[in-house]
């Protein structure tokens, strides 16, 4: 752990939420720390009011599928503290069938359609969240797009000529 | 002055028969003439197609001068619908009802890759051509095209529009092209 | 209730046992510069409630970016911000090269900084003109983009392309800008400035302009920051954060520039923030070409990411070899994620990219501004009138491209 902030907010982090820090690394200078699933909203909210921390502001929220672990898919938080000018990235991972999370909309209201688009996405439910619906997809669509298993083309074309494109 | 010496031509005339105070000549071609020159476009812009547009009826490239001064944003009003821009499977019907409330005569031109089949967009959500499900007069190509092409475009589409026989409407080729697109031929 | 108190939500105190009405600000709607949704529940002419829905123009560019190999996705990244996609571009280029580890010569770093300039003008220029153009003043319009050709053409002589330039390289860009490049951005650099301050004299002292914007559509800076807002609307609403300052990239700590702040965060603040930050970009790009470094040529030296040129892949087996690999695309990526972010034409554009060592990325994510401060929009418009809220999304700037993707 080269940089000082990184050091200081896992010590912080540590101090209070020691079990259910699963992994800390540094990845090209930004921390990333691997969390337990269900403590994810009282360690966020650590983050944001603890005067030594003090992320106010969420930069990103997605989701993330990984078929070959057992617990295949996961949630990215990037966090950033506007007066230390310090980023932090979360990660949480989970199975399939466990695909319930808290949801962030009380602490950042920016989360509410980051979270829409996860949903929409990989099929990750928010508890909590006021209107979790599709977003960018058609309401009536049944698979979670971008989920590796499912490709990326219209399946119901029938005009295209695999062969020449080398499919 | 050598301007008075030069003729110019607001428009072509079509070919007659003229007299001593008259000029006789097929009504399909006055029409024709007449309808040419005064397309009211429905600019339907859905992306980057549609800043080349907004580019395209500025003032270096002016596509006002061919006769498409007024924007019509309602359909029931516009002559031309130019779909500029991806057309998502979600934007579809949308599309179709806005096709379907124009009145006749109404052409359709489809600018940019995206419209006419796809473009680099090969995807679940992506409709693939707006010639799936409305019927397509002249497309533009490009990505986006230039505001040299898509006035090459719209003047093609005074072409179709001034040869255009004034029974079309009403021909069974059209019903038929109608039908297969799944609208319900008008009277 | 005059005029002047048209804003004031404190009076307008709708009563429980009134209809309201629901109108449909459909995808299709002259104003609405982009195709979204609002379903409107409206109390005579007051707003009381708004629904959004947006994504009629998804095209999965997260999912498409798996499929296709790093170089391939810079065409992709145009269509976001597509009116200001040289950025878009330099920012995916620059996420990439931190992920290699490739140290770009300073000179590159001047180059993408005027090219980055040039397009917040016209990314800018097109939100003012249609801010006018919302309240009825049509001549910014034409006079604004007039000066957009301008910018086009310089675009144009560099990759050939004008809208979706698909700008540079891995590393720096394709070829050493011509003559003709550096003498078209001079002309642009010493004829903008008046043409900008036409528009200005038309617009921004003007009296029915300003009763038509002040208190249109404003937000906090503590909600503004809650619903992640950056760039412009953050700016207007007093926040001084911006990216090029906060975490530098591309050399931009070595350029003088301020950062212009507003105070209420309503229509004309946004308006003002972005007409001074493209004086801004004229003093960044007039201070770039002064200090322009002579020699360290166009492109970083990494073999294995930017092709080499054709004389030596005829020539030369080693250049072959890698001019081979790079094109199907075997260079070794190394493992990891990065998070990157640059200053685009609307706020903190942002790429999340997580690299297995394949070809392709294994995710890429967009963190794309619209997208996130787009949510506020039901607050900000809830109390004004139809026509208020017309100019609150227009002055908000809101790219379909970018909603979406």
């Amino acid at each position: 752990m080269e940089n000082e902030l990184n050091k200081k907010v896992l010590e912080e982090l540590v101090k209070v939420f020691s079990d259910d820090i699963k992994n800390a690394e540094e990845s090209f200078g930004m921390l990333s720390v691997t969390v337990n699933k269900n403590k994810i909203f009282a360690i966020v909210k650590f983050l944001k009011e603890n005067s030594e921390t003090n992320f106010n502001f969420l930069t990103d929220l997605t989701g993330i599928h990984y078929p070959e672990n057992k617990e295949d898919l996961g949630v990215i938080y990037h966090l950033h503290n506007f007066f230390k000018n310090h980023r932090i990235r979360l990660k949480i991972f989970f199975t399939t069938q466990d695909s319930y999370v808290d949801s962030l909309v009380d602490l950042y209201s920016a989360a509410n359609w980051m979270e829409r688009e996860t949903f929409d996405f990989f099929g990750i439910h928010f508890k909590g969240h006021p209107n979790l619906t599709r977003i960018l997809n058609m309401e009536d669509m049944l698979i979670h797009p971008l989920r590796k298993e499912f490709p990326l083309e219209d399946q119901s074309r029938k005009d295209k000529n695999d062969a020449m494109f080398g499919r | 002055m050598e301007i008075t010496d030069k003729k110019i031509a607001l428009a072509k005339m079509p070919d007659g028969h003229e007299g001593a105070g008259f000029f006789a000549t097929k009504l399909d071609d006055a029409v024709g003439l007449a309808r040419k020159n005064s397309i009211w476009p429905l600019p339907f812009a859905t992306s980057c197609c549609g800043i080349e547009f907004m580019a395209t009826m500025g003032a270096h490239y002016d596509l006002a001068r061919y006769g498409s001064e007024r924007l019509s944003f309602s359909p029931r009003q516009a002559d031309l619908l130019m779909v500029m821009g991806t057309i998502a499977k979600k934007m579809a019907p949308i599309v179709r009802q806005v096709y379907e409330q124009m009145a006749e005569p109404k052409w359709v031109l489809s600018m940019g890759a995206c419209a006419s089949s796809g473009g680099i967009f090969d995807t679940y959500s992506v409709l693939q051509g707006i010639d799936r499900i409305i019927p397509v007069d002249v497309y533009v190509p490009g990505c986006p095209p230039r505001p040299e092409q898509v006035i090459d475009g719209v003047l093609k589409i005074q072409e179709l529009v001034q040869n255009e026989s004034s029974r079309r409407r009403y021909s069974d080729d059209y019903k038929s092209l109608m039908e297969s697109y799944g609208f319900e031929s008008g009277k | 209730m005059s005029q002047l108190e048209k804003n004031n939500t404190d009076i307008i105190i709708p009563s429980q046992e009134k209809e309201y009405s629901i109108l449909n600000l459909g995808p299709t709607h002259p104003a609405t510069h982009g195709i979204f949704q609002n379903v409107l529940k409206m109390d005579g002419e007051i707003i009381i409630d708004a629904e959004p829905t947006i994504g009629y123009i998804h095209r999965a560019f997260e999912k498409l970016a798996e499929r296709r190999p790093y170089n391939q996705i810079t065409p992709i990244t145009d269509r976001l911000n597509y009116c200001s996609s040289p950025i878009n571009n330099i920012g995916w280029h620059l996420t990439v090269e931190k992920l290699i580890g490739a140290k770009i010569p300073k000179r590159v770093d001047y180059m993408r900084v005027i090219l980055m300039e040039l397009s917040r003008i016209a990314d800018h220029i097109v939100c003012n003109a249609v801010i006018g153009v919302d309240t009825g003043a049509l001549t910014g319009f034409v006079y604004l983009f007039q000066q957009r050709e301008h910018i086009y053409e310089v675009f144009e002589e560099m990759c050939g392309a004008r809208l979706t330039t698909n700008i540079g390289r891995i590393g720096g860009f394709e070829r050493e800008w011509s003559n003709k490049v550096w003498e078209k951005i001079e002309k642009f650099v010493n004829n903008f400035p008046s043409a900008l301050q036409e528009f200005e004299n038309l617009l921004a002292r003007n009296r029915i302009f300003m009763d038509r914007t002040i208190n249109c559509g404003p937000i906090s800076a503590e909600r503004a920051l809650n619903y992640g807002f950056t760039g412009p609307n953050l700016r207007a609403a007093g926040v001084d954060y911006d990216v090029r300052v906060m975490t530098p990239y591309s050399s931009y700590e070595d350029f003088e520039f301020t950062i212009p702040v507003g105070t209420q965060g309503d229509t004309y603040d946004r308006f003002m923030v972005r007409l001074e930050e493209m004086k801004q970009s004229i003093s960044i790009i007039k201070q770039a070409i002064q200090k322009m470094p002579v020699d360290g040529g166009f492109h970083a030296d990494i073999p294995d990411f930017y092709l080499p040129p054709k004389e030596d892949v005829y020539n030369n087996m080693e250049a072959l070899i890698y001019h081979f690999k790079i094109v199907m695309g075997e260079s070794t990526i190394p493992k990891g994620e990065v998070y990157f972010c640059v200053e685009g034409g609307n706020g903190e554009l942002g790429f999340y990219l997580v690299s297995d060592g394949g070809r392709t990325p294994y995710r890429l994510h967009f963190r794309r501004p619209c997208f996130i401060y787009y949510q506020a929009y039901p607050e900000m418009i809830k109390g004004s009138f139809l026509s208020d809220a017309i100019l609150t999304m227009s002055s908000m700037n809101v790219i379909a491209g970018e909603l979406d993707a």
